[in-house]
């Protein structure tokens, strides 16, 4: 199902958390809402969910209007960042809230519930309260919450945020597997970049209330539309008026007429890549990633003089800095 | 360690001192001349109608309380409220000013030449010297605690786990009953207990609006005093066992309530 939002505005007393916003979400897609903390995604998000009333704009699900309509009647699922968990209910009461305060038949919520707990892997958790599950687990119990009503998109507000690193890392695999077996379109509020490349399939980046692009990770990586984006789904260097990634520096032994003169600072060695900090000699530091062969084949150290040049460069309309 | 025990006497002795001590002393004065005295006290018209009364008048004050604390709590916790200081102001009031003053202000509304006095007695309501002056005076010096017990919990509640309902199709009606009011029950619990204690021993207010008609308008606490005062100290001491008595079941019957789920 689809989702399409028209020139959606919010504005929270002097404070303006959506400015004009247009995007489209194709129906079956997982796509990221991607930007630094304030930049407007998680208010995008409550928007299309009904939390929140835009104070202008319309928002469309599956080619409906449903700007005016209660988040109870938008066949939307949530899955929050803190969980909202159900305290003083089991995971199956939780998960079968949905089903419930539909007055569904009892063993027809028995037969769905243990469905869903199969499919989010909390077998044998059942009878447990919240209170009984770590944090990984909280997170799949909310979302087989906000799955079992059959919710036509899915909405995710920076769902793996208050979990450590490697349960992070897992949940996102989980969650690119679930998405491909039951296909509904999903949105994803992030503000890791690294999550919105690996988990979705589009992505959308936002910044100061205003989308600043939407694309498949890799046109967000070779071709972004402003030096912010660039900034922010990837390291960036700045000389002159171009923007260059680390891994398009060029390191010459030598000066060839285009190069720039700079100085090592700083030569750390990760495994496969290498990476040196440089420091121009007109000014301003420089990062490069080189290959372990690159960098053996120049015999780069700290202190030693090498010249630069961009391999691959993106120079901005209006070139403004980031 | 042995600060601890210190700590514990103290405690415990400090409790056995001002309150448990005087409290047995009261049923040991009413027991002096046995059994027989007490129970003919107790059963007496006067004192059962008393007991009557204070039952009847708790029974509608504490769930007229317990409702409207819901609802105010639920309304001091919405993030933009137009006139929340106020409205949160006169909840606290009960608690500072004193209770004669609440029932004083009852007459001058409700009195032969109140606001509404005349109204009321054209229309054959009488509030002052009869029930509904005694119920209106023990809902005000009760008001605060349901309140006062709910709008914290709620704040910890916080809004997500209603949005996460509401998400999920729940109704407004819903969402109170099966998140809110579980989410919170140990706080409104507790406010229940302590409007049924404040509204069962409420003397002042119910003073100055009863008139004090034994065997009319005279609750337990009315009646201890009154028979005090006529030097009757078996009916007084019997009279406040019972009040006694009964704050006792308060406590035990929340108690239970509390631990059914866990």
């Amino acid at each position: 199902m689809s989702i399409v939002a028209t020139g959606v505005t919010k504005r929270f007393g002097e404070y303006t958390a959506l400015d004009d916003v247009n995007i489209a979400i194709p129906g079956g897609s997982l796509t990221a809402l991607l930007g630094p903390s304030g930049s407007g995604k998680s208010t995008l998000l409550r928007v299309i969910a009904g939390l929140e009333t835009p104070d202008a704009g319309d928002v469309e699900i599956d080619g409906t209007d449903v700007t005016g309509v209660r988040p109870q009647d938008r066949g939307v699922g949530f899955v929050f960042q803190h969980y909202a968990a159900f305290k003083h209910m089991t995971v199956r009461d939780n998960i079968g809230f949905g089903l419930t305060v539909r007055r569904r038949a009892k063993a027809e919520i028995r037969e769905r519930v243990a469905e869903l707990i199969c499919l989010v892997q909390l077998e044998g958790l059942g009878d447990r309260y919240p209170s009984q599950l770590s944090g990984g687990q909280r997170q799949r119990m909310a979302l087989a919450r906000a799955l079992a009503v059959e919710p036509s998109v899915l909405l995710l507000d920076e769902p793996f945020g208050a979990l450590d690193a490697r349960v992070r890392t897992e949940l996102r695999r989980w969650l690119r597997r679930l998405h491909e077996q039951v296909h509904v379109t999903t949105v994803l509020v992030t503000h890791d970049q690294e999550e919105a490349m690996e988990v979705a399939d589009r992505i959308a980046v936002m910044d100061h209330a205003r989308l600043q692009q939407v694309g498949t990770p890799r046109e967000l990586y070779e071709e972004p539309s402003n030096p912010f984006v660039m900034g922010f789904v990837g390291a960036v260097n700045r000389l002159g008026d171009s923007f260059v990634r680390p891994h398009d520096l060029e390191l010459r032994p030598s000066a060839n007429g285009v190069t720039h003169p700079a100085r090592v600072e700083r030569v750390t060695h990760l495994g496969f890549e290498v990476r040196v900090e440089l420091e121009r000699e007109a000014g301003g530091a420089l990062l490069a990633q080189l290959t372990r062969d690159e960098a053996d084949e120049l015999g780069i150290a700290e202190g030693d003089r090498v010249h630069v040049a961009p391999r691959k460069e993106r120079v901005f309309a209006g070139g403004a800095g980031i | 360690m042995r600060g601890r025990l210190a700590l514990r006497f103290a405690a415990v002795g400090f409790l056995l001192a001002v309150l448990v001590g005087p409290l047995a002393l009261v049923g040991y004065r009413a027991f002096g001349d046995g059994a027989g005295p007490v129970w003919d006290a107790a059963t007496g018209d006067a004192t059962l109608s008393a007991l009557r009364l204070t039952l009847i008048i708790t029974l509608i004050a504490v769930p007229a309380n317990a409702v409207f604390g819901v609802i105010a709590a639920l309304l001091l916790t919405r993030p933009r409220l137009p006139g929340r200081t106020l409205l949160s102001v006169i909840i606290d009031l009960p608690l500072a000013l004193s209770p004669v003053v609440v029932g004083l202000a009852l007459i001058l509304v409700w009195g032969r030449t109140g606001w509404f006095g005349e109204w009321a007695i054209d229309h054959g309501f009488q509030v002052i010297f009869a029930l509904p002056g005694m119920v209106m005076a023990t809902v005000i010096v009760s008001l605060p605690f349901v309140v006062r017990e709910l709008v914290p919990v709620l704040k910890e509640l916080g809004t997500e786990q209603q949005q996460a309902a509401a998400t999920l199709g729940a109704s407004d009606v819903q969402i109170l009953w099966r998140i809110v009011l579980p989410a919170v029950r140990h706080g409104l619990a507790y406010g229940v207990v302590l409007t049924t204690a404040r509204a069962l021993g409420e003397y002042g207010a119910v003073a100055v609006v009863s008139g004090k008609i034994a065997g009319r308008t005279e609750t337990l606490t009315l009646r201890v005093e009154e028979r005090f005062q006529a030097f009757d100290l078996v009916s007084a001491y019997t009279a406040s066992i019972m009040l006694a008595l009964l704050a006792v079941f308060t406590v035990a019957a929340m108690r239970l309530l509390n631990r059914e789920r866990h």
